[in-house]
């Protein structure tokens, strides 16, 4: 009888994590902060009055004024991006079921290029639209490939074969992506700013085509979050809770493909966001997805902005490009999850 | 009854000892056979005698320049490096027990890839100072390797999974090198993605035909003991190699070698990792494949680049065809130690 009640009391009040609220306010402080960081600083420090011209005279015409301008959609777009790969790597993680998933490990992103690589030298596509597109296709071909031969044999996919399986399709397509570069003097040089990932290249244009991809990728992931907890449970747990795995895992990692293929296509590869914003947060509120899927686009977004402004200041006069900043701040804690035991005894 | 059992053993092993020897002869036939391809063939095809009288040091116009600047520097560096990278390849692989534990997969040729183009693209030091640093580094990348992946108990998986993340921060840092480099230094800066023998130069040679000629003996004098090795920790021990030091002697050998060979073409895709499992395939177990393996390695690089050259309309480095074929191998390699439940 005590336990019926308190099942109802659970159903009716549904346990938040302890520091819910405290996250929220915390991360809310620092996504401020790191916007008005990302319009800020840089190469040209702007100083307040610049900015208040920027952001709300559309006609101020004062260098610094126009500086801020140029700054706004870069930091829209750098947000956007964290938030889309945050979920993106959530997502992953969730339906893989493995902890060390993320569209850079698992070759993903070198799917996503070698199909815009393709069509830059083949179809001569040039549009944001075009590059998303091939690059959707390209990222979800990939995703299939690495998790069918990752989660071969005995013990489905455990982390060292899924990034084995990884690394190695990466390998093979990148030898590919040389080899139709390598001729093509123009798409060698279009495509090695695009292959360090960044997104100093970000323009209104290419943020309206990026939106409706981000609201669908989000929408399915949301849609999905319920039945991936009930998945984390194991395979045959979530089916007799009445979860239909083959189409969740469809779905939910359509979304996450979504969301990565859409980044990569405008961004260029930006590793490791959805590791570092995943891990950070399920260290902090717990397992339950229905925290960390919405709060990992913020930690998302919020990291790469950061790494925007550092890769800024640290480059300066120039930049350094945030997919360089990424790959430094995330391989070492691919390297701390690898050293886990739990990972490596697998 | 005694002296027949050990008749038979003694048969079996004088027939893998004949493998050995086939093997090994056929495979240093057919590097002769490539390397003399590499000196004949190109945009131009001269006479036989022309090419080695230019070889012996006589001067003919036009032929002495083809040869000696560009051909022979061109095959040397693929024959040293090809080596380098087979036997280096070779003697990781078997002494961690396992064909994906190889300085591609694990990121040491990264390292030496990235401070060679560091060197070059940003500081425009010299040769020697590149060598150098292209060493220290490959020693630098398998110390943290060997310093993150240490645990409570050694663990392949861990080893590959620390290699695979710090090998994304150095390819984050060349493709960052690469482009803040000028335009002019970008087909050089291709080598450093995928390896290639374009523009390999006579006074750049010396270093790695030097380094190779000391460090190979060593590998396969320890070749005996690596055997052992591979039976494993306890079974070494026991059967009275000092596990300890012949380890160290051999990851310092196969990393220099495998250094200066990158330093030199850069990493060329997959040659490390495909030479030994070939080399195992080809000589079959109980008899060292070293010296086979770093045959195989020769044959690749310098077959491909044969390939890269004349087999298409467009000139590929050799490390796009070596990309190509040693990547859906690793791909099978891994799908088939997924079925036998390996990894």
């Amino acid at each position: 009888m005590n336990s019926l009640s308190d099942l109802n009391n659970s159903r009716l009040h549904p346990h938040i994590p302890k520091h819910f609220f405290t996250v929220i306010v915390i991360c809310f402080g620092l996504l401020v902060l790191s916007v008005i960081a990302s319009l800020v600083l840089g190469s040209r420090p702007v100083s307040f009055n610049e900015l208040i011209a920027g952001l709300f005279h559309q006609n101020a015409d004062s260098y610094g004024a126009s500086v801020v301008r140029k700054r706004i959609s870069r930091t829209v777009f750098s947000l956007f991006c964290g938030a889309a790969l945050g979920i993106s790597g959530a997502l992953m993680q969730a339906v893989t079921r493995n902890p060390i998933a993320d569209p850079s490990i698992l070759g993903v992103n070198t799917g996503a290029s070698l199909f815009v690589v393709s069509g830059i030298a083949f179809l001569n596509i040039n549009t944001a639209y075009q590059y998303i597109w091939f690059a959707l296709a390209g990222a979800m071909i990939t995703a299939v490939f690495v998790f069918g031969i990752g989660s071969m044999g005995r013990g489905g996919a455990t982390p060292l074969k899924l990034v084995l399986a990884g690394a190695a399709t990466s390998a093979a397509l990148s030898s590919l992506v040389i080899a139709i570069m390598i001729p093509r003097s123009y798409v060698m040089d279009q495509f090695r700013f695009w292959q360090v990932g960044s997104v100093g290249a970000a323009n209104w244009s290419s943020i309206s085509t990026f939106i409706p991809f981000l609201i669908i990728g989000i929408l399915l992931g949301i849609i999905s979050t319920t039945a991936l907890n009930a998945l984390a449970l194991g395979d045959e747990v979530a089916k007799g809770l009445g979860v239909r795995t083959g189409i969740l895992r469809l779905v939910a990692a359509l979304a996450a493909v979504l969301l990565c293929g859409a980044t990569t296509a405008l961004a260029g590869p930006i590793g490791f966001i959805g590791l570092l914003s995943t891990h950070l947060i399920r260290l902090i509120l717990g397992p339950d997805l229905r925290y960390i899927i919405p709060m990992s686009a913020f930690a998302g977004a919020i990291i790469l902005t950061i790494s925007d402004v550092c890769g800024r200041l640290i480059g300066s006069p120039g930049e350094l490009e945030v997919g360089v900043v990424t790959a430094f701040i995330g391989a070492p804690i691919l390297i701390i999850l690898a050293r886990k035991a739990k990972v490596s005894s697998l | 009854m005694k002296s027949k059992s050990i008749e038979f053993i003694m048969e079996g092993r004088r027939q893998r000892r004949r493998r050995w020897i086939i093997v090994t002869s056929s495979l240093t036939a057919f590097l002769i056979i490539v390397c003399c391809a590499m000196l004949l063939l190109g945009n131009t095809i001269y006479p036989v005698i022309d090419v080695i009288r230019a070889l012996l040091g006589e001067q003919i116009s036009g032929v002495s320049f083809a040869i000696n600047t560009i051909r022979l520097p061109r095959m040397l560096a693929g024959l040293f490096a090809g080596f380098a990278f087979g036997i280096g390849g070779n003697t990781f692989q078997t002494m961690l027990r396992n064909p994906l534990a190889n300085p591609n997969v694990i990121g040491i040729t990264t390292g030496s890839s990235a401070a060679a183009v560091f060197c070059i693209v940003i500081l425009h030091t010299s040769d020697t100072i590149v060598s150098v640093a292209s060493v220290g580094a490959g020693l630098a990348t398998v110390v943290f390797i060997y310093l993150f992946s240490k645990g409570k108990s050694f663990s392949i998986g861990r080893l590959i999974l620390v290699g695979i993340g710090i090998q994304a921060m150095l390819n984050a840092l060349i493709s960052y090198i690469l482009l803040v480099g000028a335009q002019q230094d970008l087909p050089a800066a291709l080598r450093w993605l995928s390896g290639s023998l374009n523009g390999s130069q006579m006074h750049e040679l010396p270093s790695l035909i030097i380094t190779v000629l000391v460090f190979a003996p060593i590998i396969i004098l320890l070749g005996k003991n690596l055997s052992i090795l591979e039976l494993g920790e306890q079974s070494a021990t026991s059967l009275g190699v000092n596990t300890d030091k012949t380890r160290i002697v051999l990851i310092l050998c196969s990393v220099c070698i495998i250094a200066l060979a990158t330093a030199i073409t850069g990493p060329i895709a997959f040659v490390a990792f495909l030479s030994g499992p070939i080399a195992k395939r080809l000589v079959g177990v109980g008899f060292s494949n070293i010296i086979p393996a770093g045959l195989v390695g020769a044959n690749l690089v310098l077959a491909s680049d044969l390939i890269g050259q004349f087999a298409f309309e467009v000139r590929y480095p050799v490390g796009i065809i070596t990309g190509i074929i040693g990547a859906p191998y690793l791909i099978y390699l891994l799908i088939r130690m997924n079925r036998k439940g390996e990894l």
